[in-house]
């Protein structure tokens, strides 16, 4: 590993000063990060940790959602009260990620941030446009049965690994940020980018720009919520195809519907269409179905992942039928 | 390559407070291994795969090997070493294990378990996570799921948590 000088930020301006330094990075639970420096993949010159700065708190807004402070460790949150009652796809959806061991460490922010987890990415000797930018992708011609099928590039068909941002992206989630130039806040659903000609960035985060808060707005959707995911060993894997959804039912039809899928794209990918297709219509499978062809008339399966438009269409149509039940 | 950064940092280990210089790259794993000497917790993948690491860090259960040390001044660390719990014994009736290796990380993550399990957190066995949890088979493997055996002795770690649960 590069050795590297090592800052902790007891306040948020100090954390952005320290950040300002050529090479520098932030440092939350560090469960991808380390690992990453591990690799050689990332060769940060200072790492900034974040993790004693006072956003540790779960607090109430006044609108009657729910402000996480960056620093809540990934169990503290799923163990909340107010999410298990009030957002039980989120609460799942991080009880469904990692092991117990790694969500005590893991932060709200740091999750967001977390890298993918393509192989050819955490592979150092081997092209990849995420890391290396220019070098060309192995995934695109070679094991790919688990990458993208929505919003791809030529340039990157790597998906982003976290369940949360799903739960996040399905419950119009906002990110506050703070940067050197004041703060900001972000919709989670428009954090992530899609991969276009820039797979190297990730996010819409600026050079420096540091997340302290996740709120969730109330949402009456995410009260009977549920977060389903699909993968290769029963647990401590990532999905192969991941749903969180919120449904909210008046006289047997949709009154307010949310959506978003992981393990897909490049981004939590938020099922508008779907979404569209079914307010005010009936509950029932056969609605969902065609809600969920509408979403995924627009996936373009790589080669060897065709399977995963058809297990996501299977999970997006369960997962709708257990909440009308 | 830049110069080694050097940083002083106390830690709480198994109740005696050590104060070392170390290089900023050292994880708690092989601190606690190569500078203290405790070699009871085990570096299976060094990549938070396997669970062999699992130390109590502040009382909860998490992988030494993915803790840069220098990040964790001032943090109180129960390893296997210092460890006293009712699940070590009944590891060895129920013969919960074949080479050793995982042992100790099986059991340090099965006490961060247990505790959590005593502030109700669900787990993602659960039908509904608002419930408060109640502990089976289920539950065990799903939250030890972060501790793999190699020799594949799951059914004697399930069968030795839950005679102590």
């Amino acid at each position: 590993m590069r050795p590297f000088r090592y800052e902790r930020a007891e306040d948020a301006g100090a954390a952005l000063a320290a950040a300002a330094a050529e090479g520098a990075t932030f440092l939350g639970g560090g469960t991808n990060l380390v690992d990453l420096m591990r690799l050689g993949v990332e060769t940060p010159a200072v790492l900034v940790d974040v993790t004693r700065l006072p956003f540790r708190e779960i607090e109430e807004t006044e609108a009657g959602g729910l402000r996480i402070g960056a620093g809540v460790r990934n169990s503290d949150l799923a163990a909340d009260p107010r999410v298990r009652s009030r957002w039980p796809a989120l609460g799942e959806a991080l009880l469904s990620g990692a092991s117990g061991q790694l969500r005590n460490r893991a932060t709200t922010g740091g999750n967001l941030l977390q890298r993918t987890r393509c192989p050819y990415f955490q592979d150092v000797t081997a092209p990849c446009n995420k890391r290396a930018p220019g070098s060309g992708c192995s995934a695109r011609a070679g094991e790919h049965a688990n990458h993208a099928i929505l919003g791809w590039s030529e340039r990157c068909v790597a998906t982003h690994p976290s369940d949360m941002a799903v739960a996040l992206t399905a419950f119009d989630a906002l990110v506050h940020l703070v940067g050197r130039d004041g703060g900001r806040e972000c919709p989670v659903e428009g954090l992530h980018r899609l991969p276009g000609d820039e797979p190297q960035r990730d996010t819409v985060l600026e050079r420096g720009e540091l997340i302290v808060a996740v709120e969730l707005p109330p949402l009456a959707a995410a009260e009977r919520s549920a977060y389903r995911k699909v993968r290769e060993r029963a647990s401590f894997e990532f999905a192969l195809v991941s749903v969180a959804a919120g449904l909210e039912l008046e006289d047997g039809c949709v009154r307010q519907v949310r959506i978003a899928l992981g393990g897909v794209a490049h981004k939590p990918w938020r099922a508008h269409a779907a979404e569209a297709a079914l307010h005010g219509v009936p509950a029932t499978a056969a609605s969902f179905r065609a809600a969920a062809d509408a979403e995924l008339e627009q996936a373009r399966p790589l080669r060897d992942n065709a399977w995963k438009i058809e297990l996501a269409r299977n999970a997006i149509v369960r997962t709708l039928v257990e909440l009308t039940r | 390559m830049p110069a080694p950064e050097l940083v002083e940092i106390t830690l709480r280990v198994n109740g005696e407070a050590h104060t070392l210089v170390v290089d900023t790259r050292i994880s708690l794993l092989d601190l606690l291994r190569e500078r203290l000497g405790l070699t009871g917790s085990k570096k299976g993948c060094d990549h938070g795969q396997c669970g062999a690491c699992t130390i109590l860090l502040d009382g909860r259960r998490a992988n030494a090997c993915l803790a840069l040390a220098v990040a964790h001044d001032d943090c109180e660390i129960v390893t296997i070493e210092g460890l006293e719990h009712p699940l070590q014994d009944a590891f060895v009736e129920h013969d919960a294990l074949q080479c050793g290796y995982c042992t100790p990380g099986q059991i340090c993550s099965a006490v961060g378990m247990l505790g959590e399990l005593e502030l109700g957190w669900p787990s993602y066995a659960a039908e509904d996570v608002a419930v408060a949890p109640r502990l089976d088979a289920g539950e065990i493997r799903e939250r030890m799921s972060g501790n793999i055996c190699r020799c594949g002795a799951y059914p004697n770690i399930v069968a030795a948590i839950e005679d102590v649960a």
